[in-house]
């Protein structure tokens, strides 16, 4: 076997940084240069996205259909056939809230695909994906389901390129995460709220407290303890989403963000040592702003982001520098991208990360020469490659190692789906002349399997599947 | 139940009681014998899969969480989450054990580091680089093609030195045989491929004739399918999500259990004569709160409990060194305190149950756990 050399850096720009090469494309000749021109002429809210159906409208549309079915049941009563047609209304209203956020749900993962074939700024878009999984939700319920891709176009896009903070306080404002992990159920145990209706006994939920402080910011085992978990579940007491929840409440708009002063612990908080007195929403604000800027948070975001571009076990180094850059700027994301593009580490020739079936599905329909998703079902064929868009199934989204992707059954999956990519493209892609336009360091051997292939899409489907093409 | 006190003596079923018996012989497995690992991701609530309806702080805790019916009474203590039938019908004839108050050595409450923790068998999250299924596997004669995972990709507990193979029902299209024939030679040379594609090629061999679907009983059934195949493996590997109930708990465990109930009861049906000689663990990363929170739900907490199904099961019974709930015997005043280690369960139900030496097993396994010996007493000769 030859040995093949490494990938050049245009390559590594094009494969590790952006989202794979394209057939047609050249190679970028200062491919720094080309990953930071890339922050002047990102899509922030690409068509697909912009076209999204209203998430909230339609959580508005079933919340007032069951309201009118609920008011039936009870005029309804005693008369059983009447309470019988209200019974089978909720459900047939259940069924069609589904289907709605299905097809809204669908509809934005055609988006997110489109955009990541159609860009010119695929590293920005990575970083959009990189986000979207570092603040994930997981769409297991159809409320969720609803604002999934309202989530990634309206908290991650907008800030892919602002800052760290504004990000994180736009998701934490999102009714996608407010949902997800239980916040808007969360009351304080003293608010006025639960005293107004003691027999419902409704209180704490600490479920998004805890993510934000292990997941989204400090990271885990990064000194804070159970009590303060606690403590900042008290501060986020009525963080809520408006146009959701009981009574006069659920009139709002489901689209936005409402703090309910009702439902707010009282009192001052103290979290990892430090005496939060205000009062009201400000209270989770000022928590979360210096959870942001702590250092653990540079830590905890510098070490996913330089296994994302530098391997599964990052060079100390790199997460150190990464670090420095993300407390010095505050957080100001640009500057830390600059940092990671100037670093020699994720330029090292060497196959750095096995792709994940999102990193391989759209690098592998970029390099067959998609500018469009079309009539590819983008959400089913990452349902068999084992990785949902925006359904990791838990709040620490999904792993960035070769060892959660590198499968014998995902392998399979990968050679079948590859098979099925190639079979409409046939005659009219010649993997032969393709392959070296997008392989970072083309072997020899994978060249001579391609071109002894017993059929063109059998060619292409191989060089799909192939060992230079699985990894970036 | 098995009080405080009895619990040395009620563990001593088998001759030797605690210490290893003489018997069993090293790594010397009758290829008859299958372990199986469930995993319950999202930290399951032992206080209500398996009620202890006898404490008297357990009502005024848990009230709201009780349905109708309440469950299968199995002691003075003890409850049966009413959605666990077919588990309850086992127990009944001598196939299932429970293990209360079980905890690993974690002591926090992520998730994901418990689970690792729970996975690696390492005191720490992240400590301990492979899993100890894996490791358990290594200690098999005919380790390399022992272990399957039922999943699209291999979970932390069966991931390390030994190859396994890993498959999940799909409804996709073969591949040709031309472009297998060339993927294998593309992967000849990867010595990270390679491996993996001949799993692949082995396990797509076994399961030419398994069932598609992809519900629990299917899941169950296929796991069956892949255990009785004279060549196939005899340690296998399930996850389960979505015990992660932070709210509407009554209803969401309910559905849960009734999956797992399934999933054991199409294991079992698909075993046939060789369920006799079949342990099944399950067992999750950590329990949750004893209260119930203010959303119908419970959060993050320590203690749960495990259980032990199959024919080759010593069961009817629960082992437990209970705690207790009242406000003084909880963990930091909030959850199940855990009274016995995890560890020394995993490590004597897999080493009795593949006849291998429990010591042997629990330092093996277990390496950093150096304090507990292993279980012993819980699997039929």
């Amino acid at each position: 076997m030859s040995q093949p050399t490494g990938p050049s850096p245009a390559a590594i720009a094009l494969n590790r940084f952006g989202l794979g090469a394209r057939p047609d494309e050249a190679l970028p000749s200062d491919p720094q240069r080309w990953l930071t021109d890339q922050f002047t002429h990102f899509d922030v809210r690409p068509a697909g996205f912009a076209a999204l159906e209203d998430a909230g409208k339609a959580v508005a549309q079933y919340r007032e259909a069951q309201q009118a079915n609920r008011r039936l049941a009870m005029q309804a009563t005693p008369a059983p056939e009447g309470a019988a047609d209200a019974k089978s209304g909720l459900k047939a209203e259940r069924k069609d809230f589904r289907q709605d956020v299905q097809e809204l749900y669908r509809a934005g993962v055609q988006a997110r695909a489109d955009s990541a074939l159609a860009t010119e700024a695929p590293f920005v878009e990575r970083m959009v994906h990189f986000w979207s999984n570092h603040f994930c939700i997981s769409a297991d319920n159809p409320r969720v389901t609803a604002f999934a891709a309202a989530f990634e176009r309206d908290a991650i896009r907008p800030h892919v390129l602002g800052s760290f903070t504004d990000m994180m306080l736009a998701v934490e404002h999102h009714p996608a995460m407010l949902i997800y992990l239980n916040q808007v159920q969360s009351i304080g145990p003293d608010s006025p709220a639960a005293a107004r209706n003691p027999d419902r006994k409704r209180g704490l939920n600490e479920n998004l407290a805890r993510e934000i402080m292990e997941l989204h910011t400090l990271g885990v085992r990064s000194g804070y303890t159970q009590a303060d978990v606690t403590e900042f579940a008290r501060a986020m007491t009525g963080w809520s989403v408006d146009g959701l929840g009981g009574g006069r409440a659920a009139m709002g708009d489901p689209d936005g963000f409402a703090f309910r002063p009702a439902q707010h612990e009282p009192g001052v908080r103290t979290i990892l040592g430090k005496r939060y007195a205000q009062d009201g929403e400000g209270q989770a604000r000022a928590a979360l702003l210096d959870f942001a800027h702590a250092p653990a948070t540079a830590t905890h975001v510098a070490t996913k982001l330089a296994r994302h571009f530098a391997g599964d076990e990052p060079a100390p180094a790199l997460v150190a520098r990464l670090a420095d850059s993300f407390t010095s700027s505050k957080g100001h994301l640009p500057d830390v991208y600059r940092t990671l593009i100037a670093s020699p580490e994720p330029w090292l020739p060497t196959a750095a990360k096995f792709k994940t079936p999102w990193e391989w599905t759209i690098s592998s329909l970029r390099g067959v020469g998609h500018r469009a998703i079309g009539d590819i079902q983008i959400a089913t064929l990452q349902t068999q490659l084992g990785q949902r868009v925006w359904k990791p199934g838990a709040p620490a989204g999904w792993d960035d190692v070769a060892a959660s992707w590198a499968g014998s059954d995902a392998l399979l999956r990968r050679v079948e789906i590859a098979q099925r990519l190639a079979a409409p493209l046939g005659e009219r892609v010649d993997a032969r002349v393709i392959a070296p336009k997008i392989m970072p360091a083309l072997s020899a051997a994978t060249a001579s399997q391609i071109a002894r292939s017993e059929s063109p899409a059998g060619a292409i489907a191989l060089m799909l599947v192939s060992p230079d093409f699985l990894r970036r | 139940m098995i009080a405080r006190r009895q619990l040395l003596s009620a563990a001593a079923f088998g001759a030797g009681a605690l210490f290893v018996s003489p018997s069993l012989a090293l790594a010397t497995v009758p290829t008859e014998r299958r372990f199986v690992f469930i995993i319950q991701r999202g930290a399951a609530d032992g206080l209500d899969v398996l009620r202890p309806t006898g404490d008297p702080a357990f009502a005024a805790l848990r009230g709201g969480l009780i349905g109708d019916p309440a469950g299968t009474k199995l002691d003075a203590m003890f409850t049966l989450h009413p959605s666990l039938v077919e588990v309850g019908r086992m127990y009944g004839q001598g196939q299932a054990l429970f293990v209360h108050a079980v905890a690993s050595p974690y002591r926090d409450r992520s998730h994901f580091d418990g689970q690792n923790v729970l996975e690696t068998g390492g005191t720490q999250p992240y400590a301990v680089r492979d899993g100890w299924l894996n490791r358990l596997v290594a200690m098999l004669p005919r380790a390399s093609d022992e272990a399957i995972a039922i999943a699209p990709t291999v979970p932390a507990a069966l991931r390390g030195s030994v190859q396994v193979a890993s498959f999940a029902p799909s409804a996709l299209p073969h591949a040709a045989d031309d472009l297998m024939a060339r993927v294998a030679a593309l992967y000849d040379a990867d010595p990270q491929l390679h491996p993996v594609w001949q799993a692949a090629l082995e396990t797509k061999g076994l399961a030419a004739d398994a069932a598609a679907g992809q519900d629990p009983a299917s899941l169950g059934r296929l796991t069956a399918s892949f255990l009785t195949k004279p060549n196939g493996p005899r340690i296998a590997m399930l996850e389960t999500l979505g015990w992660d109930t932070h709210s509407a708990q009554k209803g969401r465990l309910a559905n849960q259990l009734k999956n797992l109930d399934a999933m054991l009861a199409a294991m079992r049906d698909g075993m046939g004569t060789a369920w006799a000689t079949t342990t099944v663990l399950v067992a999750t990363e950590f329990g949750r709160t004893a209260a119930v929170n203010g959303t119908g739900g419970t959060d993050h907490g320590t203690g749960s409990v495990a259980m032990l199904v199959g024919g080759a099961v010593k069961g009817g019974r629960v082992v437990a060194d209970w705690p207790g709930l009242a406000n003084g015997s909880l963990y930091q005043a909030r959850d199940l305190r855990p009274t016995i280690a995890l560890d020394t369960l995993i490590a004597g139900a897999a080493a009795e149950s593949l006849a291998l030496d429990p010591e042997r097993v629990g330092r093996g396994l277990f390496a950093q756990a150096t304090s507990a010996r292993p279980m012993t007493g819980l699997i039929r000769a």
